[in-house]
């Protein structure tokens, strides 16, 4: 995984970078961090058991952190679903909850 | 990073090289890192993943942390919870929160609860956060500063410089406005620390400069607590003392409950805003301290009665050095005899001071020995007088060739100098006489104050032959277990165990039993201020071995004594 690629994909590195003090290694170890699936699927399987408050505090966590790494194409979906889940909107989530998926793969699979 | 604000801290991180620690407390891993990544130059970074651990490192550093920087979503216990359960503790209130948040509506809220500031998520690049974080530090390193430089700790009153700073202040901004000045102590609080420990003291202490703090500001005054256990107050002159009274009296009931630590309130009223601001309180002292002896008046203004005895106290102070001298002191001598022959023998003196003042006359005893006790000069007089009695004892020996011993008071500060037996040695030496005829007279309470030191002392000195006498037996407050090891000769018992023996059954058998208890003791009594027929027959029957007081005669200069020498001369010539 290269700064390049994370680029490519649409992440704004320049930021996430920044955050990271321009620290390269540090910001790719962080990122390589976010990516594990634990916390994609537990918002996953909270949303499809319906428990939209434990969803809600797992979709707010993630999006905290893909907003400050500026991961932004899987950031957009979350955010989305965030703000849906905290007014504990009974809507179906697939759509928001698979493009998530999507995205956080592509990047994954780098 | 720091500028160049110096702060105690300063002193610390700078001269020591220490930094100032932070706590980042979120449960995003990822976001802990981040921001440590950005403060790890700077500051020793501490992390918490929810609030629960948050608390137990901030109790593990004793609180001991520059600032919290707190994320408001977590498991366990969120970050409301645990900054409302950090404002509980006086101590961990201080530290300055900044909350991580990406919420519009978090910010309000968390503003309005008190926090110091916010860091909104995504976060800024480091440059902003290092500098909002350091901003805060400072912010907040100033503030305690300025709160602990200019109020006492303990009960959150101004303290004594600043106390009285505004009161030249409040001088300034109402120089015609009548002002009371109100000083406010306690008779016997160290009584309380001793037996309660100092911390619940300082409890005590607490709640009465809480109670005149809400005082002083709903009456626009101000108050502070000038040291240990004495507060002042200055206000707009009005009818404060009883309220005062009630109120703090009330205050160390709840605590204490019933006990004999008194409050005692001494008032200068429509204080001259013209004089120096300290000596203002120092004359709402002295009203103060005028009553401390007396436990039934709680308040007490300051008066001309006040001003003359200041004055008069002054002059003797002042007057004390010329007046030894010119020998303006004299040595009186009160005779004591021994009862238990069939005609009271002449058995010793108790030597005792009189001033004859060039202006104001004969002055008491009375007046000058508990001040100059109090202030240590008694010392003087007390040398003054041994060295008379000695002289006195040498030059009776040689005028009728019989020694009759004097006893001479040691007073306590008298024990507390290291020289005192080569002192007394020296001066019956030079006098040619010898300890044995030489009586020293040592307060029980001189005894019950301060024992250690006294025993050996003491011990010392009968090893060199005086002989001890226990003055003021009674007054002291020696417990009976205590009496059996103090070093004393003679038991000298109190004038006021023996002024009701012949009309109050009580008062006789206590005095039997004090009898009692001196023969158990092996050591002889002196019963002081016999001034009747029936008190000496009494104490006679009793088996008390001497007698001092009126009944024979009251205290007089050395020539006046060679009569009772030469009685006793007479009557022995014609047995």
């Amino acid at each position: 995984m290269t700064i390049q690629q994370l680029k490519e994909l649409g992440a704004d590195t320049d930021q996430g970078l920044a955050r990271c003090g321009n620290n390269e290694d540090f910001y790719l170890r962080l990122v390589d961090m976010a990516l594990k699936p634990d916390t994609f699927n537990e918002l996953k399987n909270k949303v499809e058991e319906n428990k939209l408050a434990e969803a809600f505090e797992a979709a707010h966590a993630l999006k905290g952190v893909l907003s400050n790494l500026s991961l932004t194409p899987i950031y957009e979906p979350v955010y989305e679903i965030t703000e849906l889940l905290r007014t504990r909107q009974e809507t179906d989530y697939s759509k928001l909850i698979d493009k998530m998926m999507e995205e956080r793969n592509k990047f994954a699979d780098l | 990073m720091n500028n160049a604000i110096i702060t105690t801290d300063d002193f610390v991180t700078k001269q020591l090289s220490m930094k100032r620690r932070v706590l980042i407390v979120d449960d995003e891993e990822i976001n802990r890192l981040m921001l440590k990544n950005t403060l790890d130059d700077d500051y020793t970074v501490l992390l918490a993943q929810d609030g629960r651990e948050a608390f137990e490192t901030v109790k593990n550093v004793k609180g001991r942390l520059s600032l919290i920087l707190l994320d408001l979503h977590m498991p366990v216990m969120d970050g409301y919870e645990f900054y409302e359960l950090l404002q509980k503790d006086a101590d961990f209130a201080k530290i300055p929160v900044i909350v991580l948040t990406s919420e519009k509506e978090a910010e309000v809220k968390s503003l309005k609860m008190g926090v110091a500031d916010f860091i909104p998520k995504p976060y800024d690049v480091p440059e902003v956060i290092h500098a909002r974080i350091d901003r805060i530090i400072q912010l907040y390193e100033d503030k305690n500063i300025i709160t602990s430089t200019q109020f006492d700790t303990l009960t959150g009153l101004f303290n004594r410089e600043y106390f009285l700073e505004y009161s030249t202040i409040f001088d300034q901004y109402y120089p015609d406005y009548p002002k009371d000045v109100v000083a406010i102590n306690f008779n016997r609080f160290h009584v309380i620390n001793a037996v309660h420990g100092r911390e619940f003291g300082d409890r005590i202490l607490a709640a009465i400069g809480k109670a005149i703090k809400e005082y002083v500001d709903s009456s626009k005054g101000l108050a502070c607590r000038y040291n240990a256990d004495l507060f002042y107050l200055y206000l707009k002159s009005a009818d404060h003392e009883e309220t005062l009274y009630r109120m703090i009296n009330d205050t160390l009931n709840s605590i204490l409950g019933v006990s004999d630590t008194h409050v005692r309130i001494g008032i200068l009223k429509n204080a001259d805003s013209e004089s120096d601001v300290r000596k203002r309180f120092d004359l709402a002292l002295l009203a103060c301290n005028s009553i401390s002896r007396n436990y039934n008046l709680h308040i007490a203004y300051y008066d001309d009665k006040i001003r003359e005895k200041e004055q008069f106290e002054e002059i003797l102070i002042r007057d004390l050095d010329s007046a030894l001298e010119e020998e303006q002191f004299r040595v009186y001598y009160q005779p004591k005899y021994s009862i238990q022959a069939d005609k009271p023998i002449l058995s010793s003196a108790e030597a005792l001071i009189r001033w004859v003042h060039p202006k104001l006359g004969m002055i008491s005893p009375g007046a000058f020995i508990p001040l100059f006790e109090k202030n240590g000069l008694i010392g003087k007089v007390d040398r003054f007088v041994w060295r008379k009695a000695a002289e006195q004892i040498a030059a009776w020996k040689q005028k009728y060739g019989i020694k009759i011993p004097v006893s001479v008071n040691v007073s306590r500060i008298d024990i507390m100098n290291e020289g005192l037996t080569d002192e007394l040695k020296e001066i019956v030496a030079k006098a040619g006489i010898s300890p044995k005829d030489y009586f020293l007279e040592v307060t029980e309470s001189a005894y019950t104050d301060n024992q250690s030191d006294i025993f050996s002392i003491v011990e010392g000195l009968r090893k060199e032959g005086f002989t001890i006498e226990m003055d003021d037996f009674g007054t002291g407050y020696s417990s009976l277990n205590m009496l059996t090891s103090l070093p004393f000769d003679v038991l000298k018992l109190d004038m006021v165990f023996v002024r009701n023996i012949h009309t109050d059954a009580r008062a006789k058998k206590l005095v039997e039993f004090i009898l009692d208890i001196a023969k158990y003791l092996n050591v002889r009594i002196i019963a002081e201020g016999v001034e009747c027929k029936e008190q000496y027959e009494i104490l006679k029957e009793m088996g008390c071995d001497v007698i001092q007081g009126y009944y024979f005669s009251k205290p007089v200069d050395s020539n006046d004594f060679e009569r009772f020498i030469e009685e006793g001369l007479n009557s022995e010539v014609k047995q």
